[in-house]
């Protein structure tokens, strides 16, 4: 407890001395409000370069019309900012991903990468159709569509899938890694529906029904 | 005549300009053997000067917004009369800062002018370094071109990376959940408002600390030790007028060099104004080959030079890890260095071999990380960042063991 006669209020001025600890304990307790008031003063300017309301409402889900869609196509359109992938994927696409296991990162979609209804070999609710997040998970960069089996640029044993422009990452046509390049998790899957056949719904996981 | 003197000496009574002038130049005394490699200092001044007064004029015509920039770039350099001159002093003098600065680090590698007592002059010249090549990657966003803008996509999300605070401290950085307008109108900000401030505080840091140690030079002789009966260094010449008008013939020749490169190669094939940048950014495509700025790439060559994971953590977090490092660990030179002697010239054969093997290094991480990724890049990237950090890490062993030349007393 800080009692007055231990402060030094009337010694100090009777004797005209420096009295150390209240001189100490001022300091200190003004430091530590100022310190306060700074932290206070920030908290605006901080917050302000938060996401603003509005570009938090923009993030509304959207209807996708895939009927017109062909084997081995890829089609992008726009969710939040971010180019969403929809490919219609070949039976002989699906056979080869189920042979990749051993040169991906997580093959098994172990990582939280996608809706719980897309985890599985596909990574998509219909084998065929693949509905992935065009960004990728290095750096941001948009991967480029190649559907080439055995391209010459990238090697013999390639079975299609993208490849990162920036920094060379590559992923298989379910969006999953492979090893040993700088994307070291899979492409993440969106929520998405299929509101009829040929029409799916991206951004939310089923009907909201309003 | 009288004039003028009278209005000198009617300031000097209310501020001290008369003595100011003579410590700052007439008194202020520099080696005698400064060469060639000592004019780097003053020319980044010129080309920082043009940056701000070629800013300015391009403020006045550009619009920060995601529909009207890249319309705004395109008026500067048709419509508006000399206003493709104003743009590509502006973008040309960007990469002369760049150039003007890595003669002017080496310079300081050589003689060892970060050893004591120059160590804060170091510490501010790191630090002018680093917020400038933050300056360069803001204002490059703003013509918001396809490299514009995947540029800032990669940079920004390389906040990404770090572990769990990740997510929430990249969209902070760009206010919202991809690079929109909301990113382009605060780096605007940041970059004619509060980086430039900055820059004027630390270029008055830089050169204060100067000129309270004095130079080095290139024996790495102290100077000090030698005076005469006034107390001034031997071995010196007066900053004005002797090396003030060397500097003058430098800032001259200098500036014929890069007018020839303003007037007739402004985009420099592609490496100081990208091809892909004459295109608009798309958020949903990337384009093919994306490539940093020619002098951000030896640092980029590091960050995508990591594709391992260690420790748990992942190859993104440390190949983040490894390129911030590249720009943090220089600022440690000056406790790395425990050589007795400051100047190469002295040094033994291992300083010698490392400062060589260095810049060899530098270069070729630049030049690797110009190109597009392939598993011979990613090779010659990992085993050039290695030698980089090596100049530095393994400096404490090799300048204290190696054997070096007697430093003479005097400039020969």
């Amino acid at each position: 407890m800080w009692s007055v006669s231990r402060l030094g209020w009337s010694s100090a001025l009777v004797a005209n001395e420096v009295n150390k600890g209240r001189r100490q304990f001022l300091i200190g307790s003004t430091c530590t409000l100022g310190a306060l008031g700074a932290v206070g003063v920030a908290t605006p300017f901080v917050a302000a370069w938060q996401p603003s309301r509005q570009s938090r409402a923009a993030g509304a889900p959207i209807q996708v019309d895939i009927s017109k869609l062909e084997l081995g196509q890829q089609m992008t359109v726009e969710w939040q900012g971010q180019p969403v992938w929809v490919v219609k994927r070949t039976p002989q696409n699906l056979t080869d991903l189920a042979s990749l296991t051993a040169q991906l990162v997580d093959p098994s979609s172990q990582k939280d990468q996608q809706p719980s209804y897309a985890q599985n070999t596909y990574r998509s609710i219909k084998p065929e159709i693949s509905v992935l997040i065009g960004i990728c998970t290095h750096l941001g960069c948009s991967p480029t569509y190649r559907p080439d089996r055995a391209a010459k640029d990238l090697d013999a044993s390639w079975k299609g899938g993208f490849v990162c422009p920036c920094h060379g990452s590559r992923f298989d046509l379910a969006g999953r890694a492979y090893k040993h390049y700088p994307a070291q998790a899979n492409l993440i899957v969106p929520p998405y529906f299929y509101k009829t056949d040929t029409v799916i719904e991206i951004g939310v996981s089923r009907e909201v029904k309003a | 005549m009288a004039v003028l003197r009278g209005v000198v000496d009617w300031l000097d009574e209310r501020f001290p300009i008369k003595s100011l002038y003579k410590k700052h130049f007439t008194e202020y005394h520099v080696p005698k053997n400064l060469n060639l490699m000592y004019v780097f200092g003053v020319l980044a001044l010129v080309l920082m000067a043009n940056q701000l007064l070629t800013g300015i004029w391009l403020a006045m015509s550009y619009e920060p917004s995601p529909e009207k920039a890249f319309a705004s770039i395109q008026y500067i350099m048709r419509d508006l009369p000399y206003g493709w001159l104003i743009r590509y002093l502006h973008t040309t003098g960007a990469s002369a800062l760049f150039i003007v600065l890595y003669f002017h680090v080496l310079r300081s590698l050589l003689y060892g002018s970060y050893q004591k007592p120059r160590e804060l002059v170091w510490l501010f010249g790191m630090t002018l370094y680093f917020v400038i090549m933050i300056e360069g990657f803001l204002g490059y966003l703003l013509p918001w071109g396809q490299m514009s803008y995947w540029g800032a996509q990669v940079i920004t999300s390389i906040f990404g990376s770090i572990p769990v605070v990740g997510t929430s401290l990249q969209e902070w950085v760009r206010g919202d959940y991809f690079v929109s307008g909301v990113t382009l109108k605060r780096f605007y900000a940041l970059h004619v408002i509060a980086f430039p401030l900055l820059l004027l505080l630390l270029v008055f840091l830089h050169l204060s600390t100067l000129r309270h140690v004095g130079s080095n030079n290139p024996a790495g002789i102290d100077i000090k030790k030698h005076r005469d009966q006034n107390g001034v260094p031997l071995d010196t010449i007066p900053f004005a007028p002797y090396f003030v008008s060397k500097e003058v013939l430098a800032i001259g020749v200098f500036l014929f060099l890069f007018c020839i490169v303003v007037f007739f190669f402004p985009t420099m094939g592609g490496y100081f104004l990208e091809k892909a940048n004459l295109e608009p950014a798309n958020r949903l495509q990337t384009p093919e080959h994306i490539a940093a700025l020619w002098y951000f790439t030896p640092f980029y060559a590091m960050l995508r030079a990591v594709t391992f994971s260690l420790f748990g953590l992942d190859a993104k977090f440390l190949g983040a890890l490894v390129m911030v490092s590249a720009v943090v660990v220089p600022f440690a030179l000056p406790w790395l260095d425990k050589s007795p002697v400051k100047s190469i010239r002295y040094k033994g054969r291992l300083s010698k071999l490392f400062l060589m093997l260095f810049c060899l290094s530098f270069v070729l991480l630049g030049v690797v990380g110009s190109l597009p990724v392939s598993a011979l890049s990613t090779g010659i990237a990992q085993l050039c960042s290695v030698l980089y950090f090596a100049y530095f890490l393994l400096m404490p062993w090799y300048s204290r063991y190696e054997t070096t030349l007697p430093v003479p007393e005097r400039v020969q």
